[in-house]
């Protein structure tokens, strides 16, 4: 085990507190920047939807994970940037100047809903940006003249220094990777610094962090406007990706997965956002594997335990009707948040800290270290 | 004027069934803390339930709704036990989450066991109106209309003034002085989650000849009565009966008299607006808050 001593307040907040992660993240890196050479395009693709699912997260962790403020809306920042990129690519506005101006306007968008949450707690909050996602994605319906309505919008293969980049191409994977890259990288450094240590504050203790001089409100509005831009800029890869756009993509439904990105991946950590965005888009490759192997292998084990082989042919085709059932990803997609809420409260990545400190502390490893205190509930109401 | 009065009546009809659902999310806020977004799938899981025993097995009217609604409130109680009480005092946000996923689960179970048609239940007031000069009303809306009045003042009366409900009061509003008291806190909440999940039956089986039963009819309905009960300010009972209405109002008024489009969004424009003036909603308490 290794012991970091810090002698002062810069050791304290290195991105590398040690030379291993550099070792270690260079080398995830490199399996990253080779990888389309490796996997299949059907993989990459996935990969892909990886990367701004994970970008999407890491923005609503900042206002969810740090700041504390719940968001069922985040669908509706990811349409107003997805809309703009496809709106301003009718001008031939190059690349670079509607991705800044969609992550500009989402922002400004995100300030604005933050005013009025300010006063908003809990439940209210919820409720609130759930309002807003359903008020934006009436006026994509609606506003015919600029979003073209339930129609939707096709947009183009993007132009990026005088070449065209296909969507399916590696390029664009190395954007997406790109953006991912430097999104983290922002918001660890962001988190390090007063801005960052006012959010934590705040969703510890408001009233604290108001006594300590914070002007809550200010960063509050920072936070949702900071989230709402990175969302914004996923919008734009999440446009080009998919290449057509329409306003019943960008429901609750989804703003729901981007919340479970974050709970499954685990709330108080980056890390959190980007293994919880692996497992909601790897989750329908698996499901669909399931669907076509499941029934056989279910069917050769019956075999092998000593059911007959007409037997056997009967079990594989029950399994496989109840495999093939609609509905059934809902209630896996159901039994996998229960599942993570009652027994994996701090998701994978917490599970990943538990494997860690396993190793770590071989034979001394407690597992009362991470067991939840029992708490009472008291009225918040009062709070 | 009378088309007002005809559009005010129906949105009073409409707005009734969205505060009956409210009032179940209302009830286990109130005895919990919990905000229950699965209350809308308990609801139409309720109506099926009063489906097989009315439409399949054929049985009276009354005697499937009272079988739905004993069926459903021990549901309640297995979905209490099973999803909530592990978590019961963690922040209320994982709390939410796990009752999404239970609604996303009894959605996919429910199209599955039957099926993804519209499902009607024959009922005593399916047919007939009721004409007050040249007003006409419809039975089925009427029994809503009545059926949330009376909900409403039991709940109301059962909450303020049985020893009971003081108990659900005293454990939501500290758990653990509640145990020193005596209070059975888990039997407590394991009552009101049936209570809960009977009166979204009553929601349920009223709604069928109006709306229909399918799979999705919790989280289209849930939707809209999630706002009424925040409008009425979370918590309070009453509140969430006009708080209801109030939406119900509002949407049928804005499908009457603006433009396409507004109908939907009417009643979340309403809703953001009260939230700006009262983050409290309408009824709901203003506590000055304690470190």
């Amino acid at each position: 085990m290794r012991f970091l001593f810090k002698t002062d307040y810069e050791d304290d907040i290195r991105l590398f507190p040690h030379s291993g992660y550099v070792y270690s993240y260079g080398l995830l890196l490199a399996v990253l920047l080779i990888a389309p050479y490796v996997l299949s395009s059907y993989l990459m693709s996935q990969l892909v939807f990886v990367c701004i699912y994970a970008t999407v997260g890491v923005g609503l962790m900042i206002l969810t994970g740090f700041t504390g403020q719940a968001s069922l809306g985040h669908a509706a920042f990811l349409a107003i940037g997805a809309y703009t990129a496809a709106y301003l690519q009718q001008f031939n506005v190059p690349f670079p100047v509607y991705f800044l101006a969609a992550g500009l306007l989402t922002g400004v968008v995100g300030a604005l809903v933050g005013f009025p949450a300010l006063r908003l707690q809990g439940i209210y909050l919820v409720i609130a940006t759930i309002s807003f996602a359903f008020i934006v994605e009436e006026i994509m319906a609606r506003w015919e003249s600029v979003t073209n309505g339930n129609e939707g919008m096709r947009v183009k293969a993007m132009q990026l220094l005088g070449t065209t980049v296909s969507r399916d191409g590696p390029t664009f994977y190395y954007l997406c990777l790109a953006v991912l890259v430097l999104t983290i990288v922002g918001t660890l450094n962001l988190l390090r610094s007063p801005t960052g240590r006012a959010f934590v504050a705040i969703r510890d203790s408001e009233t604290a962090a108001r006594s300590m001089g914070i002007n809550v409100a200010l960063y509050k509005v920072k936070s949702f406007a900071i989230s709402a831009g990175i969302t914004g800029f996923a919008g734009v890869l999440f446009a080009h990706k998919l290449s057509f756009i329409s306003p019943e993509m960008f429901t609750l439904q989804l703003s729901i997965e981007f919340i479970i990105v974050i709970l499954i991946g685990g709330t108080f950590s980056l890390h959190g956002a980007v293994l919880g965005a692996i497992f909601l888009v790897m989750i329908d490759p698996f499901l669909t594997y399931l669907k076509d192997d499941m029934p056989g292998v279910i069917a050769g084990a019956a075999a092998t335990l000593g059911a007959g082989t007409e037997r056997a042919g009967h079990i594989q085709d029950a399994v496989a009707a109840f495999a093939s059932a609609n509905g059934l990803k809902g209630a896996i997609y159901g039994v996998i948040i229960v599942v993570f809420v009652l027994f994996e409260p701090l998701g994978l990545y917490g599970r990943w800290l538990k494997i860690k400190l396993f190793f770590q502390l071989f034979p001394l490893y407690k597992r009362a270290t991470f067991k939840r205190q029992k708490i009472y509930v008291k009225s918040e109401r009062n709070r | 004027m009378l088309d007002f009065v005809q559009q005010l009546v129906s949105g009073i009809a409409l707005g009734c069934v969205y505060g009956l659902i409210a009032l179940g999310f209302v009830l286990v806020y109130k005895a919990t803390e919990v905000v229950n977004f699965a209350q809308g799938d308990l609801m139409m899981l309720g109506g099926f339930f009063a489906f097989t025993f009315i439409g399949m097995l054929g049985l009276n009217y009354w005697v499937g709704f009272a079988g739905a609604v004993i069926c459903m409130a021990l549901f309640g109680m297995l979905a209490e036990r099973v999803v909530v009480r592990p978590i019961l005092g963690y922040p209320q946000f994982s709390i939410i989450m796990a009752t999404i996923g239970l609604g996303y689960f009894l959605r996919s179970v429910a199209g599955m066991i039957w099926g993804t048609d519209d499902f009607k239940i024959e009922t005593p007031f399916s047919q007939g109106v009721l004409r007050i000069g040249s007003l006409v009303l419809a039975y089925d809306k009427l029994s809503v209309i009545a059926a949330t009045i009376i909900l409403c003042a039991l709940l109301y009366l059962f909450f303020n003034r049985t020893t009971l409900g003081t108990a659900m009061r005293a454990s939501s509003e500290n758990m653990l002085a509640a145990y020193y008291m005596g209070i059975p806190v888990k039997r407590v909440v394991s009552i009101v989650w049936a209570i809960s999940a009977a009166v979204a039956t009553c929601a349920g089986v009223l709604l069928a000849p109006i709306t229909f039963i399918h799979s999705n009819v919790g989280l289209v309905l849930g939707l809209k009565a999630f706002p009424a009960a925040v409008l009425g300010g979370f918590g309070s009972i009453p509140g969430a009966v006009v708080g209801g209405v109030l939406i119900g109002v509002i949407e049928s008024m804005a499908g009457f008299y603006l433009p396409q489009g507004w109908k939907d969004v009417a009643p979340y424009i309403v809703l953001l607006a009260v939230l700006l003036l009262k983050p409290e909603g309408l009824f709901g308490l203003h506590v000055r808050k304690k470190v």
